[in-house]
Parts: C-alpha cells; structure tokens; sequence
C-alpha cells in the first residue's frame, strides 16, 4: 500500500508500522513515530495501517 | 536554582546546535560548566543512526536533555512534538515553542498557551519559550508552567535585551517564578545584564556555537553569567545623576 514516510511516498509491504520500520531499516534504531500527526508510542507499533497515512520518524538531533 | 523540584547547579544553559563539529561542542560544553543541554527531533531516514550518534555525543557530555518543540507552528505539531521528544529522551522536560511569526520567530501566545495546558495535563514540565509580555506569563504560569523562558531577542540575532523594560517588568511582577532568558543573547556582557536584572539563568545556543572560537566564547559566557549572578545577591548600588566623591573630601589638604 501506499504510504508517506516523512513527507515522501513510498510502497510499503508491510501492514504494521512496526512492520514497516523493520521493513525500511529503522531495525533496533532510537527512533519515535507519529501517525498521521498522532504520537504512537513504542509500544503501540504492532497498529495496523491504512492507504494514505501519513508517518513521521525521528530521531535525537541538535538543537537550541 | 530549583526548576521543577530538581537543583540546577549552573546558570548557563547551552544548545547543541551550529558547532563546526562534535568535537568542538564537547569542548565547549566543557568549557561553559553548562549542566543543561537543549536538544531536538528531527525526521531520520533508515538505516542513517544519524540520532544514535548524536544522542551517544550527548550522554558522554554528561549533561541533562531539555528536549526542545523548535519549528512547530501549531499546537498539535508542538503537542506531538514534545510527545515523540519525551519518549526519546526520557525526561518529562519540554521547551515548549509554538511559533506564530516567521520572520521574528516570535512565539503565537494563544497557541502557546493552549499547547503548555495540554503538556501540563499529560504530566510534562514545560519550559515555555515566551516573550517578555506579563499577560501572557500569568497565563502560562495559571496553565501549570513552573518556569518562563523569556526572549532576550529574536532566535538567532544575537542583538541582546531588546526590551529591558519589558523584561524588568515581567521579573518584577513574578519575583519567585524562576525565570531563563531564552534566544537573542549574542555577548557575554548581555548574559551578565540579564543575570544583574535578577533572571535565574539563561540560555543561549548561537552566540557560542557561530563564535570564531566556540569554546572560549563558553567560558566567556560562563564567567559573565556567574559575575552577573554575584552581582545580584550582592544588591546593587542606586545609580545617581550628580557626582559623589567616593575619597573622603574631610582632610584633604589645601582645604581654606
């Protein structure tokens, strides 16, 4: 199914965003999702996924 | 200094951000005595660690994470923001910024509020990044924040205390609210005015990390921060208008 990984289109197999995190190779990666502008904890990502959503992955980064 | 029930031993609060290399943010978070150290989210793509390395940067500074919502212009995105961060870095710590103008990266007062009173709910401690306006702090503070993080000046512009009666004010009205000058510093002379006008700690990030010699301008700041801060326990003289000899005019010689 079609979905959009920050920001970009992709074609994912997996169904479960924990499914699709191993797919893409977040693997064992320090990293936090949301869903279509919802937080998932880590441990929710076993959530089934639609057409069309929308997820943001990040991670630690610099700031001020 | 206490901030939500922990003791904050520095004054000096420092970003990560803009440093020529990590090596060079490590020498002048070591240099600065900072025990505070802002932090982002960002968007990271497979199998780049880009965040693992970073994060292992940061917890050899030994230094604790004040995770920031920088960017986000709602309150849903600040919201979710700050939930992805708490989960990341495990701290329930937020510097809560809702940006509502973007050329000043002033900060959207209503969304602002509205974001710290839903943090507050989900059991964050919120640092919000506000301007000097008194309205807007006893609306945060009546929304749960425990801290203010005033702005000195815009994000960024180094200009220093833009509105020194905005920001006396504000300290005047809310004596036992810590309070942390938050952006525009860009001169530890600045740092020190603030720590004189009797704010808790700043916070800065650019002035150091785009300084020709990052870790001296930390130790610069550093020093400024903890001379302004003496200077204030130490209550100030009353500045006058006329001259008043400070040598005892009594047994001066020549006197008629």
């Amino acid at each position: 199914m079609k979905i959009r990984i920050n920001g970009e289109e992709i074609e994912a197999r997996g169904q479960t965003l924990a499914a699709i995190l191993e797919e893409l190779g977040y693997g064992e990666a320090k990293v936090a999702t949301a869903v279509n502008e919802t937080f998932v904890p880590a441990t929710a990502r076993g959530v089934t996924l639609s057409p069309g959503d929308r997820i943001e992955i990040v991670a630690p980064r610099q700031g001020g | 200094m206490e901030i939500y029930g922990t003791g904050i031993a520095s004054r000096l609060m420092l970003g990560t951000a803009q440093y020529p290399s990590p090596a060079v943010l490590a020498d002048a978070f070591r240099r600065s005595g900072a025990g505070i150290a802002t932090v982002s989210v960002r968007r990271e793509s497979g199998g780049e660690r880009a965040g693992t390395a970073f994060w292992d940067l940061v917890r050899e500074l030994g230094v604790r994470v004040l995770p920031n919502t920088a960017s986000c212009h709602s309150v849903r995105e600040a919201v979710t923001t700050a939930q992805m961060a708490r989960e990341l870095f495990d701290t329930p710590w937020i510097k809560l910024e809702v940006i509502g103008h973007a050329d000043t990266l002033q900060p959207d007062p209503f969304g602002l509020v509205e974001a710290a009173r839903i943090l507050v709910g989900e059991g964050f401690e919120v640092f919000p990044y506000t301007t000097e306006d008194v309205v807007l702090a006893d609306r945060l503070l009546e929304a749960g924040c425990e801290v203010l993080m005033p702005w000195g000046a815009p994000i960024g512009t180094g200009l220093g205390l833009t509105n020194i009666y905005g920001l006396r004010t504000l300290r005047a009205q809310f004596p036992d609210v810590p309070m942390v000058v938050d952006a525009g510093l860009g001169l530890p002379s600045q740092a020190a005015m603030a720590m004189e006008m009797g704010f808790d700690a700043v916070l800065l990030n650019t002035a150091v990390a785009k300084a020709g010699d990052p870790a001296a301008m930390a130790e610069g700041f550093a020093r400024a921060v903890e001379a302004g801060r003496l200077a204030y326990e130490a209550d100030p003289m009353e500045p006058r208008d006329m001259a008043a000899p400070s040598t005892p005019v009594i047994g001066r010689a020549f006197l008629e």
